[in-house]
């Protein structure tokens, strides 16, 4: 239930914030060197990387959910225990590839 | 009702009458996201940095140009696919979920025109 919510919130997030981000970031490149500097200006701020750190992590669980879905469309893992225990997983993974991809930037 | 297959008998009559073809477009286009998100995503890790000069250059290269062009595309239609499933789920008077649907495909594929735009801008240097 946790996790079918979450695909739809994170799934809605990306749609709206991250794409929009997206096409700011093309026309910041377009734009020019000043433009650019404001978008990194913003997007290395505390709030940008808010933004940046949560949209990674609902592209993951996005990510994670959605490879669980196709799984469970092809009649597959229904069963109670290990229902429960992809769903918990969906999340620990999506956590764990956040922190490893923003680990990976901070440390270039 | 006592001809044809069992399935040719119940086709259609399901409350929503059809569907199966956006059901498999959400899966299709969710597929193909994956495959130019995770190329996306490998090569801000493997750029030296994000800094203007660098993202730039990059994103001028033929094949980073085509996969981030798809990226716009898949990414769009990923997106309106999956809001037009939301929007019909918790909108449900006629005359809103029009209007509601209507402002979801003009902003869908304005977003891909502009996204799109920029890169071939980019790509053929601007």
């Amino acid at each position: 239930m946790l996790v079918s919510i979450l695909h739809r919130v994170t799934g809605s997030g990306l749609s709206v914030v991250g794409l929009g981000v997206l096409l700011w970031w093309l026309c910041a490149l377009v734009s020019g060197p000043e433009a650019y500097a404001t978008f990194s200006k913003h997007a290395g701020s505390w709030y940008g990387l808010v933004v940046l750190v949560g949209l990674t992590w609902a592209f993951f669980q996005h990510l994670a959910s959605g490879l669980r879905h196709f799984v469970l469309d092809v009649g597959a893992g229904y069963e109670l225990g290990a229902n429960a225990r992809w769903s918990v997983l969906t999340m620990v993974i999506a956590v764990v590839l956040t922190a490893g991809f923003w680990a990976l930037i901070l440390a270039r | 009702m006592g001809n044809g297959t069992s399935i040719g008998r119940v086709r259609g009559l399901g409350s929503a009458h059809s569907g199966a073809q956006s059901w498999l477009h959400e899966r299709f286009t969710g597929i193909a996201s994956l495959l130019v998100s995770g190329y996306f995503l490998v090569s801000l890790l493997l750029l030296p940095s994000l800094n203007y000069l660098t993202v730039r250059a990059w994103i001028a290269h033929p094949v980073p140009a085509t996969v981030m062009a798809l990226f716009v595309i898949v990414n769009f239609a990923h997106a309106r696919s999956g809001m037009l499933v939301v929007i019909e789920d918790y909108v449900h008077e006629h005359g809103s979920k029009f209007a509601v649907v209507t402002l979801l495909n003009l902003v869908a594929f304005a977003g891909t025109a502009f996204g799109l735009l920029s890169i071939v801008r980019l790509a053929l240097g601007a």
